[in-house]
């Protein structure tokens, strides 16, 4: 069993795993009771689009990259332990988890 | 008709400049992997149109980038740099004991005679390698844990393994530099390394002839020769005569014998090319003139280079890893700047002219000799 939530990435980040969509459907094992988690997600992410490993979370530790950000509902996630349910909008598929890079530099 | 295939690094993203054996017209094709840093791509001499690629960014971190196709195209592969066993402590700033962390692929060094192998010299400084064509990479300790490991500290740019050689007639012997702890050789593919850098003179450390500490910015050898290597230090050019064993200063007549890259002509293994930098807090040429030095006799006497050059007003630096040298009969020489130009000579630096000028600030060059 799996449900789709919604997940959008920064634009290096589609370039790199060949996305062209703006935002995409990514199914996440479980029922649609399971809560939905940010390392689930990243799970699911780095499963689908092997490029992207390493880029938002350290492969060993699998702690954040320190310059990118999760936001959802108008919320910065970016701290909340990896376990932590994602807001019920995000896990419905209703609202979409946005991966961002931060605002620094370049 | 044989060419040349120039591969550019940048702080925006990578180049290829192609040319026919006349270098004169030129396509560029990029930028590629837009928008991220290129510290270095390099093709492997035993398969030319397999291309590696480090590209990193401070917020998505490091990938590499593999092409076999010349670079037309390119695909990811493994990413993944983990220090083996424990990690250790080196010196940091401040004089505490940091723990070695990853941050970047400085350097890639393909195998001379295995298309699959690639050396990654890397920033903490440590050096892995790939021997199935980049999909793993796996750290050759033997270097980190060297016993003078915990004394190493980071020049201005971090505390980078930038140079690897592999010498071409024995291929068990390696060569790496490290600022700011100098050279080191291997003679066992990497497994035990020891510092070589008797000889060495750097004031900017406590003691200034220490076996390790020194700012080496890189190294150079011809393939034909490969016992005589040549260095570019923080301040000095330097020589050894006997596979690093022990150096000798060849700066000679030098207007400042500080700079970046140093490099060697494909055919005349006496024949030295550096880029003076007026000095260690001044990264740019001596009053505004952008010129090479090149050496036919090994060192000590050195003639600028200057025809299609700037001679005025020109404050770039040319980093360590931007300057290559191509094998055609006529020798060529080619540089890239910070300013984002990119100079070729055909004629072994007796004539230079851009082949591009408005390029992001340029990290690295190499140059393929290609059919």
């Amino acid at each position: 069993m799996s449900r789709t939530i919604k997940v959008r990435l920064p634009t290096h980040l589609r370039t790199l795993a060949r996305i062209s969509e703006r935002q995409i459907d990514l199914d996440i094992a479980g029922g649609p009771t399971d809560v939905v988690t940010m390392a689930a997600v990243i799970d699911a992410l780095e499963a689908r689009y092997p490029a992207l490993r390493g880029t938002i979370r350290d492969q060993v530790t699998h702690k954040r990259r320190a310059f990118v950000r999760f936001f959802a509902c108008e919320e910065d996630l970016s701290h909340d332990p990896a376990d932590q349910p994602l807001p019920e909008p995000v896990a419905a598929g209703t609202e979409p988890l946005l991966i961002v890079g931060a605002m620094a530099g370049g | 008709m044989t060419g040349v295939r120039v591969l550019v690094g940048t702080r925006k993203g990578a180049f290829i400049l192609t040319a026919d054996g006349k270098r004169r017209q030129w396509e560029v094709s990029g930028p590629h992997f837009a928008g991220w840093e290129i510290y270095h791509l390099k093709g492997s001499p035993a398969e030319p149109n397999r291309l590696f690629a480090s590209q990193s960014g401070g917020w998505f971190g490091q990938v590499i980038q593999r092409s076999d196709d010349g670079g037309k195209s390119w695909n990811p592969v493994g990413n993944q740099f983990t220090y083996e066993g424990e990690t250790g402590t080196h010196q940091w700033y401040d004089g505490t004991q940091h723990p070695w962390e990853f941050e970047r692929v400085w350097h890639l060094e393909p195998a001379i005679d295995d298309p699959d192998t690639v050396y990654a010299g890397v920033e903490d400084a440590a050096l892995f390698r790939t021997v199935d064509g980049g999909v793993s990479w796996k750290e050759l300790p033997g270097l980190r844990r060297h016993e003078s490991g915990p004394s190493w500290q980071p020049g201005a740019g971090g505390m980078c393994l930038h140079t690897i050689i592999q010498d071409p007639r024995n291929t068990d012997r390696i060569y790496v530099a490290i600022s700011a702890a100098g050279a080191f050789r291997s003679d066992d593919t990497g497994a035990t390394w020891r510092p070589i850098n008797r000889g060495l003179r750097s004031e900017g450390i406590p003691d200034e002839d220490a076996e390790v500490g020194h700012c080496v910015h890189n190294l150079a050898i011809h393939p034909a020769r490969p016992d005589v290597l040549f260095m570019q230090k923080h301040w000095d050019v330097m020589r050894s005569d006997d596979g690093g064993e022990s150096w000798h200063d060849i700066g000679g007549n030098l207007p400042t014998d500080f700079g970046f890259p140093i490099d060697v002509h494909a055919h005349e293994p006496e024949t030295v090319y550096v880029v003076p930098i007026k000095s260690d807090s001044e990264h740019f040429p001596l009053d505004g003139r952008l010129r090479v030095f090149r050496s036919k006799v090994g060192g000590n006497e050195w003639e600028p280079l200057t025809n299609g050059l700037p001679q005025r007003d020109c404050y770039v630096n040319v980093l360590r890893d931007a300057m290559a040298i191509d094998s055609l009969d006529e020798c060529g020489v080619y540089f890239g700047t910070t300013g984002g130009q990119v100079y070729a000579s055909a004629d072994a630096g007796d004539n230079w002219a851009p082949i591009v000028r408005d390029l992001p600030s340029v990290l690295s060059v190499e140059v393929q000799t290609v059919p």
